[in-house]
């Protein structure tokens, strides 16, 4: 028998309009995924994965991408072998479904918003399985309890808005089983889920798998997620295949540069484990030793009882149940030191964040920025101003945190201006200094936000919550949207400025393997309380409370021989953190279980 | 549903209120006294006087509102200084005319501009996009007043086909909503097509088409759903608009509207039929976006559901 015995890429090249002609964006690509097998196709953000796979569906043919050459070949369930790069549209399309299937990395925005998810399920199945609407209903329920989502009679009525990013993903694959698929294309399917969910995910996905002999060809950046789920990985770089080979002896043995490169940058949580201090990443130019900052100084900042609730009104103003996103949060952060808060979506801790430099208005609590009272300080005055200038803070995502229509230069000089710093030429000097701090080059002032590439523009962030001088810098999941040779470098230009300006750090973040990497101390925010804080060692390597160890086990371990084939895995949602008026949460002081390491032990969410 | 129903409707009431008094303001905020306005040029002081307690206005401000707001609920807007008839009836008499004709051109033109919009965005940069754009421009600039004279000059001069004007029968309605429509559906078809082009790039597009459906129901149940949305505010907006009146082609087609009225009763001040005119464009847009509301309502179910 010839050709492929499920799918056969062979010599790929695809291309976008550019300014003039068009750019090669994958060149010559070559891959092979068959039946029962995972692949893994790796690369960072450009690097033509996701366009790839989107060539394999021809759903590159609804954008601007071409195929300019190669083939792809497939088997499909007749035993007939066809180039899927020379198919016509409607022979494509009765292929999408019953013999490839995809599943897209951002649950929300792959739904349809305004159709009932059981419609959205049940509509493959009209057209490929030929039942009418009531059966495919039914089977669309049969698919929810699959897929495990729990109530599925109910849920099939659901609108995709009604429930959890995790809950989406997981409608999302009952939408690409419907048609029983041979070929399962999945690209970033865990990317934008907590990892608890992720790990939930992935099992399920390798459950399906095991199942119904599937071939799945997932893409990815996540080293960590790799290890978990793949036979074997191809590694992508500018649109071309860089290295393919067994899961086993890429990570082992790479052999390609870029590979071992990709694998160092890895952030893996346990590599610190004799280290009490944090320490940048092995990224030249060469790094220091451990980071022993911390001063014995009184805190820069202290938050004492910090509560932030959010109302919820009826039609006629009356309250009829609360958000309780910050509840009764005490923590101190000394100079020089950086406290990681970290945590699931949803469970308080950008709020808190977001809190103390008055971006949400706290219901009541204190926060004392140098034992000076910040909720006490009116608006718009000389003490409110120094305030603000002293707490600054490093957002999510570096691109959209930029003003579009403003350099790079006038958005760090802004603050400058603003909190009267400098005047005249001696601001464009400082701005120039800020940039060679942050290791831009000083051209770059000039520079637009789309002209910087994400990690730049971060830096750029950085520089301009440095240009007022501040004491205190809230990084609120300042390195997620970041590829991971660029998040490495980040966190330690985060960490080199701790040690030349000795700031303090609240490093707000979900990636657990980061937060080692550069926390002292790490806090752990679970429905808006503090479940624990303590040393990060303490925290990290023998967590006290339940869903400090939860979020540790569902971590994943970038390591194939280290592959947890059947782990404990919890599948129950994250309870709600939205409550009736009069329905308060049991909160109680935390209790001292070591050195400067404190836990709950007073119920919350149900979790001791 | 009802909730929500119910919740718009509540809403809307002091957005009602508050254009009754700002009606009721208008005509204290007119130079002059209305009283000798009412009892003419060369009344005597006491004539005034006496209009002036005919009126109601030498009653407190609040008692003078609340009378006022009374007899609108009751339909009383007093009697045109013009004709010396009912203001109601005045009013009546035009209202209708024009509502045939906002419906008749609404009808034709949001049909016809969604779907030229539709087409436009599923046939993006194509020969077919260009020309309905095109389309769409000429629609936009071609004068009321000239079409409908080609119009005229074409279907009853030489033809005969149709009557040159008048409130008479469905054939009368022709040409005058379609003078009308033309601009609407320009607009409606290029709003469209920008509101479908922008739903086509979403990833839920994407994951219809990954599910092997046909091209048309991709195109149908999940883009242009989505891309109605803002389609039915602007076509709120239009609805709202031509149901004023509509002067240039209501002057053309000798069309007994309420825009021909509203010029009319400006040209000689007749301040009652001012008044209850605005009063009733303002609640006809108060109503119409009470619609367009709910009917977000029913395309979206998170406005919906959402508290």
């Amino acid at each position: 028998m010839n050709g492929p015995d499920l799918l056969d890429v062979q010599d790929l090249s695809l291309s976008f309009p550019a300014e003039r002609g068009r750019t090669t964006v994958v060149h010559g690509l070559r891959l092979t995924v068959r039946p029962g097998e995972t692949v893994a196709l790796v690369g960072e953000s450009g690097s033509g994965k996701s366009v790839a796979s989107l060539a394999i569906t021809r759903l590159l043919d609804y954008g601007p991408g071409r195929i300019d050459a190669g083939r792809i070949l497939y088997r499909d369930r007749d035993g007939k072998v066809r180039d899927l790069a020379q198919e016509d549209a409607e022979t494509m399309r009765r292929l999408r479904g019953p013999e490839i299937a995809m599943v897209f990395q951002q649950p929300m925005s792959s739904l349809n918003p305004v159709m009932r998810i059981g419609d959205q399920i049940a509509e493959a199945i009209v057209e490929h399985r030929h039942l009418d609407r009531t059966a495919a209903l039914a089977e669309a329920r049969r698919l929810l309890e699959r897929v495990r989502i729990p109530d599925a009679a109910r849920q099939l009525r659901a609108f995709p808005f009604e429930i959890s990013g995790g809950m989406r993903q997981r409608a999302m694959i009952a939408i690409a089983l419907a048609s029983r698929p041979r070929l399962l294309i999945a690209d970033e399917p865990t990317t934008a889920l907590d990892v608890t969910v992720q790990a939930q995910v992935l099992r399920l996905l390798r459950e399906l798998q095991r199942d119904l002999g599937t071939g799945l060809l997932f893409i990815t950046h996540d080293m960590g997620v790799v290890a978990e789920l793949a036979d074997r990985v191809v590694v992508m770089r500018g649109g071309e295949r860089l290295e393919d080979g067994a899961v086993g002896a890429v990570f082992s043995a790479p052999s390609h540069p870029y590979t071992r490169e990709l694998l160092a940058a890895v952030p893996v949580l346990g590599s610190l484990d004799g280290e009490a201090l944090p320490m940048p990443f092995p990224e030249p130019p060469a790094p220091t030793g451990p980071q022993d900052t911390v001063t014995s100084a009184s805190p820069v900042l202290e938050v004492q009882d910090l509560v932030t609730r959010f109302d919820i009104r009826n039609a006629l103003g009356r309250v009829r149940a609360r958000v309780h996103a910050v509840e009764r949060v005490s923590l101190a952060i000394r100079p020089g030191e950086t406290l990681a808060l970290v945590g699931e979506s949803g469970c308080g801790k950008s709020t808190l964040g977001r809190s103390i430099v008055r971006l949400e208005e706290p219901s009541s609590g204190r926060i004392l920025f140098r034992g000076e009272d910040v909720l006490a300080a009116v608006p718009n005055t000389v003490a409110d101003g120094a305030l603000r200038r002293g707490i600054q803070y490093v957002f999510q995502d570096p691109f959209s945190a930029l003003d579009p229509r403003l350099t790079a230069g006038f958005s760090v000089a802004e603050p400058i201006r603003t909190h009267g710093l400098l005047k005249g030429p001696a601001i464009t000097r400082r701005v120039e200094e800020l940039f060679e701090l942050v290791g831009l080059p000083r051209e770059f002032v000039s520079r637009y936000p789309h002209e910087l590439s994400g990690g730049q523009c971060q830096r750029v962030g950085i520089a301009r919550a440095l240009a007022s001088e501040p004491a205190l810098i809230i990084a609120d999941e300042a390195v997620a949207a970041l590829d991971v040779s660029i998040r490495a470098q980040i966190v330690n230009l985060l960490m080199s400025l701790q040690r030349k300006l000795g700031l303090a750090c609240l490093f707000i973040s979900h990636d657990m393997a980061v937060v080692e990497r550069i926390s002292h101390r790490v806090a752990v925010m679970y429905l808006g309380q503090l479940v624990e804080i303590g040393p990060r060692q303490a925290v990290l390597a023998s967590p006290q409370h339940a869903y400090t160890r939860r979020l540790l086990s569902a971590v994943p371990v970038p390591d194939p021989s280290r592959r947890r084939d059947e782990v404990a895995i919890d599948d129950t949602e994250v309870p709600s953190p939205l409550r009736a008026p009069d329905d308060l949460p049991e909160v109680a002081p935390l209790v001292q279980v070591g050195p400067d390491h404190y836990v709950a032990r007073h119920r919350v969410g149900g979790l001791y | 549903m009802l909730a929500f129903f119910l919740k718009r409707l509540l809403g809307a009431l002091p957005v009602l209120f508050a254009v009754s008094l700002f009606v009721f303001g208008f005509v204290r905020l007119l130079p002059g006294d209305p009283a000798r306005l009412v009892a003419g040029a060369d009344a005597t002081e006491q004539e005034v006087a006496s209009a002036r307690e005919a009126l109601g206005l030498d009653r407190p401000i609040w008692d003078q509102y609340l009378r006022y707001a009374g007899a609108s609920l009751r339909g009383d807007f007093g009697t045109s200084s013009r004709t010396h008839e009912p203001v109601i009836e005045v009013i009546g008499a035009r209202f209708l005319p024009t509502l045939w004709l906002t419906l008749a051109a609404m009808g034709w033109a949001t049909l016809t501009g969604g779907l030229l919009g539709v087409w436009a965005g599923v046939k993006r940069g194509r020969w077919q996009d260009q020309a309905a754009m095109l389309a769409a421009i000429g629609g936009l600039s071609f004068p009321g007043f000239w079409l409908g004279l080609l119009l005229i000059d074409l279907f009853s001069v030489h033809l005969g086909w149709l009557p040159t004007g008048g409130y008479d029968g469905w054939r009368s309605l022709i040409m005058p909503s379609f003078t009308l429509g033309v601009g609407v559906a320009a607009v409606l078809a290029r709003f469209t097509r920008s509101a479908f082009v922008d739903v086509a790039g979403e990833d839920f597009v994407r994951t219809a088409r990954s599910k092997g459906l046909t091209e048309r129901r991709v195109i149908w149940r999940h883009a242009a759903r989505n891309a109605l949305i803002p389609v039915v505010t602007l076509t709120g907006l239009e609805f709202g608009t031509l149901l004023g009146g509509a002067i240039v082609v209501e002057t053309v087609f000798a069309w007994p509207g309420l825009g021909r009225l509203l010029v009319d009763s400006i040209a000689f001040r007749d301040y009652p039929v001012i008044q209850a005119l605005i009063l009733l464009l303002c609640a006809e847009f108060v109503l119409i976006n009470l619609v367009v509301d709910i009917l977000y309502g029913v395309l979206n179910p998170a406005i919906r559901l959402r508290p």
